[in-house]
């Protein structure tokens, strides 16, 4: 029987990265997968990257993780949204060449020579008591290995809807894995049940162009890896098109046909990505909604019309999409559906995603209640470092709502769990000023550099940018000036005597480059990219140093951590009803416990008490 | 390190409390009320704060071998409310924290001073505190100010999800300018806040409560606030309606700041004058903390009637064999003051001056970020998350009156507002 190190399940944006990023750590991969020619498939909109969710794939690329490469290989047009917005809210976007974008996937883990792709399905999990050994394949063949990571997006109990047609399925074209699914079915998790829609494809060919608006994308196109300056290859436009009352009273008077307003499906659909049915239901005084018609490749005809998701039959998509403008001879190439699926309450994993129930055992993507190829992207790398880490015997890869939007989706998944498919928005960031797209090199990379897990090249990369970071700083910080020399560069501030270093002054409304070099001559020594990210650093520092110490205090809850051993009945003091809740609930840290309702101060105090106790004795 | 300070006693008119100060600041802190006595020492200190005594205490401070395992110090006061007050809302003032319930027990847990032993026979204790604080919140949330507090959390719900909209929605059908609505939303909540603060019970221990006395003209009603007061600040006379206009004496009864109201004679009269002195006694009354009434026969009615907890006497008791109150003689007086203490007592103990001093915090920091927001709105085009910061300080501060207000809430008014999805 072969063994690998870390096996993993799935071959999307979950399995590549987890698969990337555990064999970055030296182990030895495999990722198992029902079609290899699939890997990295883009099976929704064909766009990363936007507000939350480019900052995700920024601090993955801090990690030096794949998705971003890819991104910036396969992008055909670059917009960095809320451009004209603060920094710590611009969040870089790209569409992406679907081709593109998964050849890049594909061309990234084929180097890896310690990662070993699988064409198979899996049909069981080889345990040994509450440990994870291996994976069964349908053939009968067995794989062993020391962690598995389950990636399997919607494929568990997937079911399509289109009208009131629905049939088992992961997404269109291929089949779900009903055997794995039945013994997940039997190890007594809790799950639920969600649900989410795609648009009909369009034939780019059959769209009137002409008569449309277009959305070119930025000037200046902003990259998401750090490690990149410029596109790869050619851009392109995007049109904008909308619905109007003849394509609401198509829907309307087609509802009871829907296979979300017929009844046939259970799951919760997301809030914020509502099918054009919800649109015209729920916004009914609005006589118009926005779609963006994006193309999924530079060789590819098929457009994504983003913004009309739907389950109606697919006659009605025919005729409500012919009755928008631009689109009325338009040709469906593949029809919008709905699909449900399973996922597992998150809130059973701890915070490396690993199964409290079942050692060894991973969940990251959709089988966590998420939605979003970055999302899914980060959650991989998060377990992909962590099944390493176990089989090199290192401690666990943690990631604190302090350091990351990483650090915020994995405690908010498992100390809240999802209600509806969770995606990252940058509101979800209580620090937001300080975890900025532009800074996530400056958060991760000399940790994951510590972890081993930086190429050489990027590496020293990042060491050069930090050096230079460090001495424009302190060549502004160097420098104090008076409010009279301030306002005789034409940077207006109240003459109150006191004075500013160059790093506040730069951080001040009225100024500007050339006013600062104007004043510091020596900080135009340094390369345009360090001045303006010294620029964005000073930016936010008066509110960030009045953050410090939330940050501190939070950190110092994270950091107390509840080993998954930890005996919560021998605490004398907490009630029954706190007692059953914190063996069922099972925090992971101090942080999480003080989020559980009912908890008092009191028993967080017997906790932290009981921790300094069953830690000595250990010691 | 914050430095944190509390009451670490139960509050009693009777005795000592006793403040608790810890941190890296909390001999700073002392030194800027009284000279610092030697470490473990403790000294009779005169706490002086901006040239204002405010009460000789017993002072003491430890280095890091304290309850904490922190620089801290004690400040034994007189037990009264309005000097405890007083104090906590200065050391507000000084860079200094109020504590969280348990906070200085778990500062000496993590300072190694406690063992799991100690923090359980500690539990009930900090329970309790809890418990105080959980209740005081109801509390605020269920009378008659709970409708207005909730109208405060519906308009910065509303003001925050409008600014993450733009900053989180820009690609999408989302208003492009809400600065007029988040601006008026604002407005409204700093206004009523401003409000509160001025009339919010904290005021009341410091600037003291107000008591009425209220009796027909010529109950004997100046005798007894010149009685009370200790000196003729009210002219008496045999003629009925003597008194016009209100007389106030600020007195220390039990502890308890109190200004005494001295009243017009209740009666109905068609001397102008006199008539707008009823009125106004009538008013003054009506909002004072406590009414006593004088009465000259126990089945007198008079023009206003006395409300649950206001003292009903007979007057001029010298004048009839020893029954009831004489300001002439101090008959009864005694028991006055004592019925005055008990009462303020009541109503203060079941707010709890720590729990007040929290609220006072609580919306003063709330205050000062709606404020900041405010400012920061003519740059909600290119600086939204600005504004987003100060009202999330404003939302975390006002927790204990609003209750919580999460990303979730945020983004259910954002979704249930604006059609988000393209």
């Amino acid at each position: 029987m072969k063994h690998f190190d870390v096996l993993v399940v799935g071959g999307g944006h979950a399995g590549a990265e987890a698969a990337a990023a555990a064999a970055r750590m030296g182990v030895s991969v495999a990722l198992v997968t029902l079609r290899a020619d699939a890997i990295g498939v883009m099976s929704c909109n064909p766009a990363i990257g936007g507000l939350g969710k480019g900052h995700l794939v920024r601090e993955i690329d801090a990690f030096d993780g794949i998705m971003g490469q890819a991104a910036d290989r396969a992008g055909i047009q670059f917009r960095l949204l809320n451009r004209r917005k603060g920094p710590a809210v611009q969040g870089p976007r790209t569409q992406a060449d679907r081709a593109l974008y998964r050849a890049a996937i594909q061309t990234a883990l084929n180097v890896i020579p310690n990662l070993t792709i699988v064409q198979a399905e899996v049909a069981g999990l080889i345990l040994n008591g509450t440990q994870v050994r291996g994976v069964t394949l349908s053939d009968g063949a067995e794989i062993g290995a020391g962690s598995v990571i389950l990636t399997t997006g919607t494929f568990l109990n997937g079911v399509i809807h289109v009208g009131d047609q629905s049939r088992p399925g992961g997404r269109v074209g291929d089949a779900p894995s009903q055997l794995l699914a039945a013994q997940l079915a039997d190890l007594d998790l809790q799950r639920g049940r969600l649900k989410t829609g795609t648009p009909p494809r369009l034939d780019g060919r059959s769209i009137r162009w002409d008569a449309l608006d277009s959305q070119p994308g930025d000037d200046v196109p902003v990259m998401f890896s750090f490690l990149n300056s410029a596109p790869f290859v050619r851009q392109i436009s995007c049109g904008i098109t909308q619905t109007n009352e003849r394509t609401h009273d198509i829907v309307r008077e087609n509802l009871g046909r829907s296979a979300m307003y017929g009844g046939h499906i259970s799951g919760v659909g997301p809030r914020y990505c509502p099918s054009i049915e919800d649109k015209v239901v729920r916004f009914a005084d609005k006589d118009h909604h926005q779609i963006f018609l994006e193309p999924e490749g530079l060789d590819d005809h098929t457009v994504y019309p983003n913004g009309i998701s739907t389950s109606l039959p697919a006659e009605v998509q025919e005729s409500y999409v012919r009755s928008i403008f631009g689109l009325e001879d338009v040709k469906i190439t593949q029809h919008g559906y709905a699909i449900e699926y399973d996922y597992f309450d998150p809130r059973g994993l701890d915070q490396t995603l690993q199964l409290r129930a079942l050692s060894g055992l991973f969940m990251a993507g959709q089988i966590n209640g998420t939605t979003g190829y970055e999302e899914a992207a980060a959650q991989g790398l998060v377990a992909g470092l962590n099944a390493a880490a176990a089989a090199l015997s290192r401690p666990p890869v943690l990631f604190s709502r302090t350091d990351s939007y990483i650090g915020v989706m994995v405690d908010d998944l498992t100390s809240y769990g999802v209600t509806e498919p969770y995606r990252m928005f940058t509101s979800r960031a209580e620090y937001r000023l300080t975890l900025r797209a532009d800074n996530a090199d400056q958060r991760l990379t000399d940790q994951a550099i510590a972890l081993d897990c930086v190429s050489d090249h990027r590496a020293g990369l990042h060491h050069a940018k930090m050096q230079a970071l460090a001495a424009a700083t302190q060549t502004l910080a160097n420098v104090s000036m008076t409010s009279k020399v301030l306002a005789d560069a034409g940077i207006m501030i109240s003459q109150d005597g006191n004075r500013k270093t160059g790093l506040e002054a730069l951080a001040l409304q009225d100024c500007n480059m050339d006013k600062i070099i104007a004043l510091v001559p020596d900080f135009a020594a340094f390369s345009p990219e360090i001045q303006d990210q010294v620029a964005k650093d000073s930016l936010y520092v008066q509110y960030i140093d009045r953050q410090q110490k939330d940050i501190a205090r939070l950190k110092n809850d994270e950091d107390q951590i509840i080993p998954a051993d930890f005996d919560f009945n021998a605490l004398s003091g907490l009630s029954n009803e706190l007692t059953l809740k914190l063996n069922r609930q099972r925090p992971a840290n101090i942080n999480q416990a003080s989020k559980l309702e009912g908890i008092t101060p009191a028993a967080l105090l017997l906790i932290m008490a009981g921790l300094r106790k069953q830690g000595k004795q250990r010691a | 390190m914050d430095t944190i300070y509390a009451l670490a006693t139960a509050r009693g008119r009777a005795g000592v409390a006793v403040v608790r100060i810890s941190g890296p600041r909390a001999h700073d802190a002392v030194a800027q009320l009284c000279d610092l006595p030697p470490m473990r020492v403790a000294k009779l200190r005169r706490l002086v704060w901006q040239g204002d005594v405010l009460d000789e205490a017993l002072v003491l401070t430890f280095d890091y071998a304290s309850f904490t395992g922190e620089p801290s110090a004690e400040l034994h006061l007189h037990g009264s409310n309005a000097v405890v007050a007083r104090v906590l809302q200065i050391l507000s003032t000084l860079d200094l924290r109020m504590a969280e319930a348990g906070e200085f027990t778990r500062r000496a847990l993590e300072n190694g001073k406690l063992d799991l032993t100690q923090v359980e026979g500690l539990a009930d204790l900090i329970d309790a505190d809890t418990e105080a604080q959980r209740k005081q919140a109801v509390r605020v949330l269920s009378g008659a100010i709970g409708k207005k507090v909730e109208g405060w959390r519906q308009a910065l719900l509303r003001a925050a999800a409008l600014i993450e909209a733009t900053i989180d929605f820009a690609d999408e059908d989302v208003p492009v300018d809400v600065v007029p609505e988040v601006r008026e939303l604002i407005d409204v909540v700093l206004s009523d806040l401003h409000r509160e603060t001025v009339s919010a019970i904290s005021e009341r221990i410091r600037d003291g409560f107000e008591v009425a006395i209220l009796g027909a003209p010529n109950a004997g009603k100046s005798t007894l606030l010149n009685a009370l007061a200790g000196r003729d600040a009210a002219i008496i006379s045999d003629i009925a309606g003597t008194t016009r206009d209100i007389i106030e004496v600020r007195l220390d009864i039990a502890g308890f700041a109190v200004t005494l109201l001295d009243t017009a004679g209740l009666r109905e009269t068609d001397d102008v004058v006199e008539s707008m002195g009823v009125s106004r006694a009538i008013s003054r009354a009506a909002d004072a903390d406590l009414r006593i009434f004088l009465l000259q026969s126990a089945d007198e009615v008079l023009l206003t009637a006395p409300l649950p907890d206001d003292l009903v006497y007979l007057g001029k008791s010298d004048l009839r064999d020893g029954q009831g109150l004489s300001g002439k003689t101090g008959q009864g007086i005694d028991d006055l003051i004592e019925k005055i203490g008990q009462i303020l007592e009541r109503r203060t103990a079941s707010a709890g001056v720590l729990i007040r001093e929290r609220h006072r915090i609580a919306v003063q920091t709330g205050i000062s970020a709606l404020n900041a927001a405010k400012s920061a709105l003519p740059r909600a085009g290119d600086q939204p998350e600005l504004i987003a910061a100060e009202l999330r300080v404003a939302l975390n501060a006002l927790e204990a009156l609003l209750g919580r207000v999460d990303v979730e809430m945020l983004l259910g008014e954002i979704f249930s507002s604006f059609c988000i999805g393209k």
